[in-house]
């Protein structure tokens, strides 16, 4: 009996004195500047466009990185502890890898549901919305939507809307700096989106043929016409009797260019370049994803010289 | 809710109807009015798509689970796929009736608002085969080993439940079944419920997730086995200030006091006041952006099935080193594991104290093919002076994400010098709802 009291006094001991040390601690030193996590570059670079210089802003993921694939690393638990505002991309894009991320997070402020917590699909235009029923016979299809939206200059427009509001909220003082900043991302990307269609014009109706289903709202905004996947279905990797599809598909439609992710492997995209005579265009589907790419007009600039160069190139 | 479905509809059909009407004539007479009201139209597009993107997120208001991005997912489940409105349709292969159209549908809301209050369901299957003989711990041939449905959801903006049920040969447990409190106050994660403890880190892990078969010896000869330390409690945990760039995080665990299987009991609690308690320190670092380590001490304190006056403790020592090319993650890794865990044992006529571990090696060859391999050597938690070892060769096959077949050639020799050779051989696969990657 006397032992037994002893034990459960111990551990009652352990516990508490784990609590009062951790609550002693003080909690990470809040800068004046609203924190903004993001999981993807591209709303990273949205964000820092409105925000300025009173946001201090990281991605999680990295602009070369599969953003389907990221690792639940712990270090990026330090980041979010420390977040005001969890701007994500949404449409189970990060459900791989985000979920754990927020619950272990211990930040209030950017749970599901939260003030904090803003999913930028809601302002965006969203392509490949599944209709009736979806079973994984199609490969590991987005249901709600393909999620890879921000590559269409009106809906980066929209997006960086959505965040200014959702800074303003955070941050009411601030409020007309980020409208004012708005306003001026929206002058400039206006100004921008002429001279990309204008350079895009010569090459409308051109078909290509991408790696992964990351291209619709680019190639909808531009009038590209993607008429095939490398990958066989959605997350799986190619097969031969697909390749073998596809390369007859091209072969009729007369498709001379495959865009590739930077984050897949290039040897099925260039054998299939090799039959059929089509470039293989390694082009970026996020700011970041090679150095000197390192914001959302420079995304576009980059994407728009290398297919240019491609579609010149071929035909 | 239903009238603001309504609303929306009539907006999303109405607006760009009208915006085209009032186009048509100035259009056909390059009227200098058009760009007017091409700007008009733009304008119109974006009301409409920033009023479907209102409309869900009333939607997910209206049901407390999580909205399209956020639809819970289990920490400790491999599986990548679908989330909620995937989870009444098993998949009936072949019933393939996506239609991914070129129609515009603005905004991207998500299932129906009946379908959101659901939790998300999911289902894996672990078959295992064996062949060769084992006279210490003999395995079927064959047999359905386990059947785990999961249940998660968002409770509500400050808990998320988890349940776990797993469905052996003959009879069901409850594996995990936990409310996290996701928003308490100064940084603070605590579970309620019966989960696996935070002892070292196979110890946290479901069988689907582990890089093998099996479980390590030290698993079955110190910590309980299969089910390891995995009982009705509370936990609390906490990220903890620590130098920049490392990750420190302490848990702290109380529980009834009961875990273990029959022929391996860690910890038995004789009466009310015999609690175990676990705790954890974890220490995380990325070396490069593609490589980190990642160390950890556990303890756990309990009594064992001597009685109220028999203490059993464990101390543990665990550290992964990770790597993974970000550029190819989906190609490439390679993770190297070891587990060290004492025990100290009281029993008559004096305390066992006893060690083992395991370290194992795993790296993915290409998208779909893993190889590794296991060392393991471990007293025996009654008997330290008799210590079991062996080795593992594991390779690994993913047809999808979503199943997966290996095969394992495992030597072990027993205390007393019985050698054994097998060929363990396992088929698992997973519909539903999508669960995260573990880490
Ligand atoms: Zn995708």
């Amino acid at each position: 009996m006397r032992r037994r009291s002893r034990s459960f006094r111990f551990t009652m001991f352990v516990a508490s004195a784990l609590l009062l040390w951790t609550l002693a601690l003080p909690i990470g030193a809040h800068a004046k500047k609203v924190t903004v996590v993001t999981s993807t570059t591209d709303m990273a670079a949205l964000t820092q466009e409105v925000g300025g210089d009173k946001v201090s802003v990281e991605s999680i993921a990295k602009g070369y990185q599969d953003p389907h694939f990221v690792e639940a690393k712990p270090s990026f638990l330090l980041k979010l502890r420390q977040a005001d505002l969890l701007v994500v991309v949404g449409l189970q894009l990060e459900i791989g890898w985000l979920p754990p991320l927020i619950n272990q997070s211990g930040n209030p402020r950017i749970q599901v549901g939260a003030p904090g917590y803003l999913d930028a699909s809601q302002f965006a235009e969203i392509l490949e919305i599944p209709q009736g029923t979806v079973t994984r016979a199609e490969g590991d299809v987005h249901p709600l939507g393909n999620p890879h939206y921000w590559l269409d200059p009106d809906n980066g427009r929209r997006i960086a809307r959505g965040i200014a509001n959702k800074l303003s909220e955070a941050d009411p003082g601030d409020a007309a700096y980020f409208q004012q900043r708005f306003q001026d991302f929206d002058n400039r990307l206006t100004a921008a989106e002429q001279k990309w269609e204008g350079e895009m014009k010569p090459y409308r109706g051109r078909k290509v043929v991408t790696y992964h289903r990351s291209f619709p709202n680019f190639a909808k905004h531009f009038g590209l016409d993607v008429i095939g996947y490398v990958e066989p279905r959605p997350g799986i990797p190619p097969t031969p009797t697909h390749t073998l599809e596809l390369i007859q598909l091209m072969r009729r439609e007369t498709c001379k260019v495959v865009l590739v992710e930077p984050y897949f492997d290039l040897k099925t995209p260039q054998s299939i370049g090799r039959e059929t005579g089509a470039q293989v265009v390694v082009y970026l589907p996020s700011v970041g994803g090679e150095k000197g790419v390192e914001d959302y007009f420079k995304l576009f600039d980059y994407d728009i010289d290398l297919l240019i160069k491609a579609f010149s190139a071929t035909r | 809710m239903r009238a603001l479905n309504f609303l929306g509809t009539v907006l999303l059909v109405s607006l760009p109807g009208y915006a085209v009407q009032g186009d048509t004539p100035q259009a056909a007479s390059a009227n200098p009015d058009n760009a007017v009201l091409m700007q008009k139209i733009r304008d119109l597009e974006d009301r409409v798509i920033a009023l479907e993107g209102e409309i869900r997120q009333m939607k997910a208001q209206e049901a407390p689970v999580a909205p399209p991005a956020a639809a819970p997912a289990n920490a400790e489940s491999n599986t990548h796929a679908a989330g909620p409105t995937l989870q009444s349709q098993v998949p009936t292969l072949g019933a393939v009736t996506s239609g991914t159209g070129t129609q515009v549908v603005l905004g991207g809301a998500g299932g129906s608002a009946a379908k959101a209050l659901n939790p998300d369901i999911s289902a894996i299957g672990d078959f295992i085969s064996v062949a060769g003989h084992n006279p210490v711990q003999p395995s079927p041939s064959l047999e359905m080993h386990e059947s785990e449905l999961g249940f998660q959801a968002i409770i509500d903006p400050y808990a998320r439940g988890d349940f776990f049920l797993s469905f052996g040969e003959e009879g069901v447990t409850l594996e995990e079944g936990y409310i996290t409190f996701t928003a308490l106050p100064r940084g603070f994660v605590a579970k309620v419920g019966k989960m696996r403890s935070a002892f070292g880190k196979v110890n946290t892990l479901h069988n689907h997730v582990l890089p093998w078969v099996d479980r390590p010896l030290v698993t079955n000869n110190l910590v309980g086995g299969e089910d390891g330390i995995d009982d009705a409690g509370v936990s609390i945990e906490r990220i903890l200030p620590a130098p920049k760039g490392i990750f420190l995080e302490a848990t702290g665990q109380l529980f009834r006091g009961d875990s273990g299987t029959q022929q391996s009991p860690v910890f038995r609690a004789s009466g009310k006041g015999d609690v175990s308690a676990v705790a954890h320190l974890r220490s995380y670092r990325d070396l490069t952006e593609s490589t980190n380590i990642d160390l950890g001490l556990s303890y756990a304190r309990g009594h064992n099935n001597l009685g109220t006056n028999f203490l059993t403790q464990l101390y543990g020592i665990d550290a992964t080193l990770r790597w993974k090319p970000l550029r190819r993650s989906i190609y490439h890794s390679f993770i190297g594991r070891g587990e060290f865990t004492w025990s100290q044992r009281q029993q008559l006529p004096s305390e066992q104290r006893a060690f083992g571990f395991y370290t194992s090696g795993d790296y993915q060859l290409g998208r779909r093919w893993f190889v590794g391999g296991r060392f393991d050597r471990s007293d025996r938690s009654e008997f330290a002076n008799l210590t079991d070892q062996g080795a593992s060769a594991v390779l690994t096959y993913w047809p999808s994400e979503f199943s997966q077949v290996r095969g394992q050639y495992r030597y072990t020799r027993y205390a007393g010098n019985i050698d054994t050779n097998e060929f363990l051989m396992q088929v698992m696969f997973s519909l539903g709802a999508h669960g995260a990657h573990p880490f």
